[in-house]
């Protein structure tokens, strides 16, 4: 079997399998944890505080008026590379084959040159993101082999994939088992470590935004 | 590492002084016995983007790394993924993450006591949503149960669950509340048998600003409503909740809510104090174990509601250019946000606004128990330095608030800085301008 057959038979299979489990075990790991019931009287009733759960989902994806000054550099940087993944993974013709062969649906693509100007741009971006993750004192301060190691693997991803498309230093073939490979790792990594906020950031947004909207508090 | 933060063996608490290791075997039990699914949840959702740094005026001041609110919560956060969490047999195993140790929580005190509010601003900027305010207030609680409470509000929380005051007075604040009453010349309700409303004080009133004591029992006299102050549940603060002994504020709590019953209140006004409304109205049922059989009210939602009724009418008051000050655990974190300003409207108040109002004000630098912690002032001195700019901006020649606290802080501000400003109280002005009332304060 040589390095592509590998990459996309049984690792691929094994990746699955481990992110499944793992994304499932994360979540059911605490979850399982005692829930208290809140045995004050709201101030809110229940739809209010629904309904302030799902505002917070929207609201919190911009900084509030009063911290955009201090925070809108760095969450416009957050957004623009995730929106260049987003980009690259969903909307490049061939991942759109692979991912309708799993789920049994496809979309339209964006051109290849777009997809590759787009993959340059995000892999600048990413960059940007390790430097001011090491130059920020807090950033810094708060980074951990997680953060670093999401980085690199996703990083990765993107680079194998970029080579993969443009042929560079190596065979078609071994560029894109190397790619697939990539991405095994990085199935096989997310379920332990911060790619899981891919899973948790609605639900978080939306369950802190109802506590504090349950309460008339500012969310 | 003691030195550097201020020497905190020094501060211990005297009976929690217990070795290192069953310090930190304390402080985990405690926090693992909190830990639910929600705290789970929020600690598993950290994205490490450092952007609640920007919220935290102690950041702001100093810029100084270490007063990240979420780095505020890191040692536990170490223990949760090793104790508690989904992966934690393999964080063990590998030795991934590796078990508190007593000097950090040490250090920790400073973090989460000096320099931390409590105040929720950085709850509203995380973008994953996190209210990284109710994870230092559980890690507040592990800290206690570490015996690593700053020695201040250990002594004035073991005093007042002793007792029913934080610190021992001259004369017993009964006898001080029938003082204020005779010498303001007001009826100050005491001991009814029963009554509709249980009223409390602040101590910081009773300390401080009588004057604001006077009011409270003023209005009450003026709306002509059932109401009383009870002896042996008079404090409206809750050091336990400072402290972040759980079962110490649900000892105190039990005074005041043993007190509301036994009077057959249907409602416990909350004075002018901030933290004492949101521990009272968001926390103690759940401590209580059952929902309070009576309402849990903030003085301003009551003559809000008052006013909105046509029982209450207020004269026009001339306090000239004024702004507020949102104290954090009323407005921000209790959800009190029209009251106070319903009340200005009605006076004829026009607010020149804060830059930072509402629930995204700065907290005034002494919530959470801080303006009591004596080695935290040159730190919160600096933090709150931001809020008094803020207030001289607006060119306010009255400046008001509405907790006692944050009332406190800023006239010790004005010692400390020299700062023209003096907050005054809603409430006491809400008295002065009674319609149809003579009585002034």
């Amino acid at each position: 079997m040589d390095l592509l057959g590998f990459a996309r038979g049984p690792a691929l299979k094994v990746a699955l399998a481990v992110f499944c489990l793992g994304v499932v075990w994360r979540i059911v790991g605490f979850a399982l944890l005692r829930v208290r019931r809140d045995l004050d009287i709201p101030r809110a009733t229940v739809f209010k505080y629904m309904s302030g759960g799902l505002i917070s989902i929207g609201s919190r994806s911009w900084p509030h008026r009063e911290f955009i000054a201090r925070t809108g550099p760095g969450e416009a940087l957050g957004y623009s590379y995730h929106l260049g993944l987003f980009a690259v993974v969903l909307l490049f013709t061939p991942h759109i084959i692979f991912l309708g062969s799993l789920f049994g649906v496809r979309w339209p693509g964006l051109p290849s040159s777009l997809i590759t100007m787009i993959s340059v741009l995000t892999l600048t971006l990413f960059l940007a993101v390790l430097f001011r993750r090491v130059t920020n004192p807090v950033m810094r301060m708060l980074s951990n082999f997680d953060d670093y190691f999401s980085w690199f693997i996703t990083m990765l991803v993107l680079v194998t994939g970029l080579a993969a498309t443009a042929h560079i230093g190596a065979p078609y073939q071994t560029l894109l088992g190397l790619h697939i490979l990539s991405v095994d790792v990085l199935l096989i990594w997310f379920p332990f470590g911060k790619l899981m906020h891919a899973f948790y950031i609605f639900p978080s947004r939306g369950i802190n935004g109802a506590i504090l909207a349950r309460k008339g508090a500012t969310s | 590492m003691s030195d550097a933060v201020g020497g905190f063996s020094a501060n211990l608490a005297p009976a929690e002084a217990r070795t290192p290791e069953a310090r930190v075997a304390g402080a985990m039990k405690g926090f693992a016995q909190e830990m639910g699914a929600l705290s789970a949840f929020r600690l598993e959702s950290c994205i490490h983007c450092g952007i609640c740094a920007d919220a935290c005026h102690f950041y702001i001041a100093t810029e100084d790394p270490q007063y990240t609110p979420i780095w505020k919560v890191e040692p536990f956060k170490q223990a949760y993924k090793r104790e508690a969490s989904p992966f934690a047999p393999l964080y063990r195993l590998l030795g991934l993450k590796r078990e508190v140790r007593a000097d950090q929580l040490e250090h920790w005190q400073h973090l989460l006591f000096d320099s931390c509010n409590m105040c929720g601003r950085c709850s509203l900027i995380c973008p994953m949503g996190i209210d990284v305010a109710a994870l230092i207030e559980q890690a507040r609680h592990a800290m206690f149960d570490a015996g690593l409470a700053p020695k201040e509000l250990y002594q004035k929380a073991a005093h007042q669950r002793a007792t029913g005051q934080p610190e021992a007075s001259a004369e017993p604040y009964r006898d001080q509340l029938l003082a204020i009453g005779a010498r303001f010349k007001v009826d100050i309700p005491l001991d009814k048998p029963e009554a509709e409303i249980m009223l409390c004080i602040p101590r910081t009133d009773i300390e401080h600003y009588s004057s604001a004591v006077a009011a409270l029992a003023r209005v009450m006299q003026h709306l002509g409503v059932s109401c009383t102050f009870r002896s042996d549940a008079l404090v409206a603060e809750n050091y336990g909740y400072y402290a972040g002994g759980k079962q110490w504020q649900r000892d105190i709590s039990l005074r005041l809510i043993d007190q509301a019953i036994a009077c057959k209140a249907k409602t416990l006004l909350v004075p002018e104090c901030g933290h004492a409304y949101n521990a009272l109205r968001w926390e103690e049922a759940d401590l209580y174990g059952k929902p309070l059989p009576f309402k849990v009210r903030h003085v301003t939602e009551f003559l809000a509601d008052e006013l909105q009724a046509g029982r209450l009418k207020l004269a026009r008051a001339a306090p000239g250019k004024a702004t507020f000050q949102d104290p954090c655990e009323l407005v921000r974190k209790g959800g009190v946000k029209d009251a106070p300003r319903t009340l200005m409207k009605a006076m004829g108040i026009e607010l020149n606004e804060l830059e930072d109002h509402g629930g995204f004000a700065f907290c005034c630098g002494g919530g959470g128990g801080v303006v009591d912690i004596e080695r935290a002032a040159p730190l919160r001195y600096r933090a709150m330095e931001i809020k008094l700019r803020e207030i001289d901006r607006t060119g306010a020649e009255t400046f008001l608030t509405s907790c006692s606290d944050c009332r406190r802080t800023f006239d010790d501000a004005k010692a400390h800085f020299g700062w023209k400003n003096s907050p005054h109280s809603l409430l006491e002005l809400v008295a002065n301008n009674l319609s149809g009332a003579e009585n002034r304060t």
